[in-house]
């Protein structure tokens, strides 16, 4: 009779079969299928991804060309609603846009511009980190007080600023264009004081071990050390992080486009389409605000469940 | 024989983990009279906090009582409600935890914690209390009493922390101490005040102590009898001193030998070979099989009860009259 | 203990220079300050004037030093939008926006906690699973979501409150005006307040529970249970007082940014305080209002972070044996 182990795949083994029949063995999957609600976020939230990836070509019709959209058939309500019209199937706005396909457009836009501006944030977080750990001294010291500066004011505020300072200085002029790559940054440098604190933490206390003194005596460089030897060391908390800010970008980013200075009409994410519905709220076209709603809510909440799963999961001190 | 003060029975105690339970303490049996001090010795993770843990009721989820009984004077106690365990913690049994500066709460003042513990076990007055709380912290030898009692805990050295964890262990005057690990975060030259501050109050105030530690040093100088545990279960007992010199068990012969001394040649530290198996991997038969240098087949299949020798006992097949008699017969004859 | 004091004084008059700073270069360099202000008709001698009046030919130094000073004495200049002197019109709205984010503090805080503690202590509850399903819905809902709820339940459906506005205000002494007077006040007050504090209560209540599940797991914690002291003793006297000196921090900070996210509520509920103006001020590019606003959110997070700083210092008697540098 065998005795049964207790760990999964051990850590120098590190080929892949190994490592994916580790992982399946391993705490983490098994506390994601135990738990159904985990697990239908999960699989709420990669319906979306996909829905949003593939909108093109899963959209009824495509709201933003102005050919297809006829003025007639505004404000429509949706197809199981009384006056409802069996083309759409979530009603129309003012516009005589297909809501289906407008709130699979604007999935798209939110999630992406979510993605982006967490990997931004994160990416440049993580390298400011990295080098005012290693380094200390006065790079240390200018990093974080720039830091501390910045989080006297909650990340909204720093997206907002900087997302309207980008319009003036880029003079409105090609708005619709530039409102992506906007908000992508506003957003991105909106976060990176967290990751650059909690990394710089984790730099400073891996700094000493003595496998980064080994590297050091050996002579590889600084960039090197950092990349290849402290990074992966530091990414566990960083994941955590960013599963966090992943739910607060795409809220940020809906709030901004909401506020009317985030994505114009004619590219309109999740939050420009609640802008628009608001409108028609008191005069009974609940569709138009309600669907939109409920897309982001559920995608938010779907994000915030896996996020909170992953934290725990990741937790050493809780198992 | 007087009646034992604490009495524990076959205890078990399990982890519930996903791949199933996990036995951390595989039936332990052991006695304390009133007022004896029983050492506990053995390596790190060989269970004796969990022991310890395990009779107070404190033991974390997903750890638990599987089976066996524990009994205070008479009294079944590992099966009580919460409610009437919470009566006799504090009161009948004390515990000291190895750590004294996460023991106290560093926002609370060191006559704070006194204070709330014996008002808990007490009808005093808060000024009667304070009074006591005093004269306890003498007790204990912490000086400029007045001042002192208002401090914080982190004013105070490792030392004095411990005396005042003592001295709050022993508020409420209760007939057992578990002492876990008392001077394992203490600088050495402090480790033996307070072994010694540990022994007067408890014979002052006529309390028994089972002093866990895996310093065998501190054993030898402190305890009336000693247990000697490994991977979850009782090696060995009996009185410090024929343990000490003559043991019986291979590992406790093993831990023994491996004690430097400054007397006689110096030779190479003895070592046991191997390293105690994890929970998950005891062997089969006796657990200290795969490392014993007397081991023989039995060994491998059976697991070995204690075995009576004397006034002492033993796990271990050596010991039993069936097989081997010349070694126990040997040791009957030198006695 | 001084000298903690005044370091930490001296850190804060740091951060508000940096601000004011930061303020100055959106002030002087983003678009033309001349040309925003006056019409196309201009002539350029007149822009000439004008500049030299700003004092726009001196040194940046100069520049700079007499804009902090201006910013000292409250002193930001014209709207370019409105024509009219900045400091006069934020003041004007200033009342709006504290009362409605004092109000959701407060209420973010006697629900937050509590609730945090409960979830905490009785976590395999039922109605603790509860609260922490709602709170999770708590913080995925974007605060303008929930203010358009509120609205579609109790403006549209039930009629019961008013969707925007503020309601009748009162007058008190020269300055301020209040809404808590009137019962119209009152009634507009509640949506927004309740808006605005959802975030902040759920953020609360999930950090108050998570940080009293880590203390109860403390060392100390099991001492005193080991001493036999009550469940009541060891949940409140020892884990309810360590759990709340980290989170004070946080909340603070958390206080702090309620003024901030008042600008999305004041946009759903058309509440006429600052943030409604400074949003007007980005979509219009107005730098005078939004560097104002920028300086005011600054003072207002450094003096809190200040008060919360000393708070923690009273509070934890190990960083007060620190501070005063002797040990015991």
């Amino acid at each position: 009779m065998s005795q049964p182990t207790l760990e999964p795949a051990k850590a120098g083994d590190s080929s892949p079969r190994s490592f994916v029949g580790g992982l399946a063995d391993s705490d983490l999957v098994a506390s994601f299928l135990s738990q159904k609600i985990i697990v239908a976020a999960g699989a709420i939230t990669l319906v979306l991804v996909l829905a949003a990836i593939f909108a093109p070509w899963v959209a009824p019709t495509n709201p933003f060309n102005p050919a297809t959209n006829f003025l007639i058939d505004s404000l429509t309500p949706p197809r199981f609603a009384a006056g409802g019209d069996a083309r759409f199937l979530l009603g129309t706005d003012d516009q005589g846009r297909d809501m289906a396909s407008a709130i699979l457009y604007g999935l798209r836009v939110s999630l992406t511009i979510g993605v982006l501006s967490v990997l931004l944030g994160g990416a440049i977080g993580i390298t400011l980190g990295l080098i005012a750990g290693y380094a200390g001294g006065w790079i240390d010291a200018v990093i974080m007080r720039v830091a501390d500066v910045q989080l006297t004011f909650p990340a909204i505020l720093i997206a907002l600023l900087l997302d309207g300072l980008a319009q003036a200085i880029l003079k409105n002029s090609n708005r619709e264009e530039t409102a992506f790559g906007v908000l992508v940054v506003s957003i991105g440098l909106s976060f990176w004081v967290q990751y650059a604190r909690t990394v710089r933490g984790s730099t400073m206390v891996e700094k000493n071990r003595d496998y980064v003194q080994a590297a050091r005596l050996i002579g590889l460089s600084p960039a090197r050390i950092l990349a290849r030897h402290i990074l992966p060391n530091v990414m566990g908390p960083v994941l955590v992080i960013a599963t966090i800010n992943l739910a607060i970008a795409i809220i940020t980013e809906a709030t901004l486009s909401f506020l009317g200075v985030g994505l114009p009409p004619t590219q309109p994410s999740l939050g420009t389409l609640i802008r628009i519905g608001q409108n028609f709220l008191f005069s009974g076209e609940w569709w138009i605000v309600a669907f939109p709603s409920l897309t982001l809510a559920i995608l938010v909440l779907a994000v915030n469940l896996l996020g909170d799963w992953l934290r725990d999961a990741l937790n050493p001190r809780l198992k | 024989m007087t009646d034992p003060l604490l009495s524990v029975r076959d205890l078990r105690v399990e982890f519930a983990t996903r791949r199933g339970p996990l036995v951390a303490l595989d039936g332990i049996s052991f006695d304390i009279a009133p007022g004896e001090i029983l050492g506990v010795v053995g390596e790190s993770g060989a269970g004796k906090s969990l022991t310890g843990l395990a009779i107070i009721g404190l033991l974390d989820p997903p750890g638990h009582i599987a089976a066996g009984e524990i009994t205070l004077s008479g009294r079944r106690i590992d099966n009580l409600a919460p409610a009437e365990m919470r009566k006799i913690r504090g009161r009948r049994i004390g515990m000291i935890f190895q750590d004294p500066l996460t023991s106290l709460n560093p926002l609370l003042r060191v006559g704070e914690h006194l204070i709330e513990t014996i008002l808990a076990h007490s009808s005093l007055t808060p000024r009667q209390a304070r009074e006591r709380a005093i004269a306890l912290l003498d007790e204990v030898g912490i000086p400029a009493l007045e001042k002192r009692i208002d401090g914080y805990p982190h004013e105070f050295s490792g030392g004095m922390r411990q005396r005042v964890v003592i001295a709050l262990a022993l508020c409420a005057e209760p007939a057992l101490v578990i002492a876990d690990e008392p001077t394992t975060a203490l600088d050495v030259s402090v480790q033996a005040q307070i072994i010694a501050v540990l022994k007067k109050l408890t014979r002052e105030h006529g309390a028994a102590v089972m002093l866990i530690t895996h310093d065998m040093g501190v054993i030898a100088e402190t305890a009336d009898r000693v247990a000697v545990m490994y991977a979850g279960r009782i090696a060995e007992i009996g009185k410090v001193g024929e343990v000490v010199r003559e043991p019986l068990h291979p590992y406790a012969k093993g831990l023994m030998a491996a004690i430097p001394t400054l007397e006689g040649r110096l030779a190479r530290l003895a070592q046991i070979p191997g390293s105690m198996p994890r929970l998950s991997a005891i062997p089969q038969g006796c657990a200290f099989n795969p490392r014993c240098p007397e081991a023989f087949d039995r060994c491998r299949v059976e697991r070995p009860p204690l075995l009576a020798v004397g006034d002492r006992s033993a796990a271990c097949w050596l010991y039993d009259r069936g097989e081997a008699p010349a070694v126990a017969r040997g040791i009957e004859a030198r006695r | 203990m001084i000298a903690f004091i005044i370091r930490r004084l001296f850190a804060s008059i740091g951060v508000l220079i940096a601000v004011g700073l930061i303020a100055f270069v959106m002030f002087r360099y983003i678009g033309d300050p001349v040309n925003q202000m006056v019409g196309v008709e201009t002539s350029a001698a007149e822009r000439a004037q004008l500049r030299e009046q700003l004092g726009l030919d001196e040194p940046v130094i100069v520049q700079a030093l007499r804009f902090l000073l201006h910013a000292a004495r409250l002193d930001f200049g014209m709207s370019y939008q409105f024509k009219q002197p900045v400091s006069s019109m934020i003041g004007a709205r200033l009342p709006a926006t504290l009362e409605l984010a004092a109000v959701a503090s407060i209420l973010s805080l006697l629900a937050g906690i509590p609730l945090g503690v409960y979830t905490a202590l009785r976590r395999d509850s039922a109605l603790a699973k509860l609260f922490q399903a709602l709170s999770l819905v708590g913080i995925s809902l974007p605060t303008f979501l929930t203010g358009i709820l509120l609205i579609y339940l109790f403006s549209v459906t039930l009629g019961w409150l008013p969707s925007f506005g503020r309601g009748e205000v009162v007058p008190i002494g020269s300055w301020w005006t209040t809404g808590l007077l009137t019962l119209s006040g009152l009634k507009s007050l509640i949506m927004p307040a309740i808006t605005l504090a959802l975030f902040q209560m759920t953020l609360i209540m999930r950090l108050v529970r998570a940080e009293m599940l880590e203390v109860l797991r403390a060392d100390y914690i099991r001492f005193a249970r080991a001493r036999g002291l009550s469940e009541r003793a060891v949940h409140f006297r020892h884990a309810l007082k360590n759990t709340l000196v980290p989170v004070i921090t946080v909340v603070g900070l958390q206080l702090g940014s309620i003024v901030a996210f008042s600008i999305i509520t004041e946009t759903v509920f058309a509440w006429p305080g600052m943030g409604q103006l400074f949003l007007q001020s980005v979509q219009n590019v107005d730098i005078p209002i939004m560097a104002a606003y920028l300086l005011f959110i600054a003072f207002l997070f450094v003096v809190i972070n200040l008060v919360v700083d000393l708070l923690y210092v009273c509070v934890d008697p190990r960083l007060r044996a620190s501070v005063r540098g002797a040990p015991g």
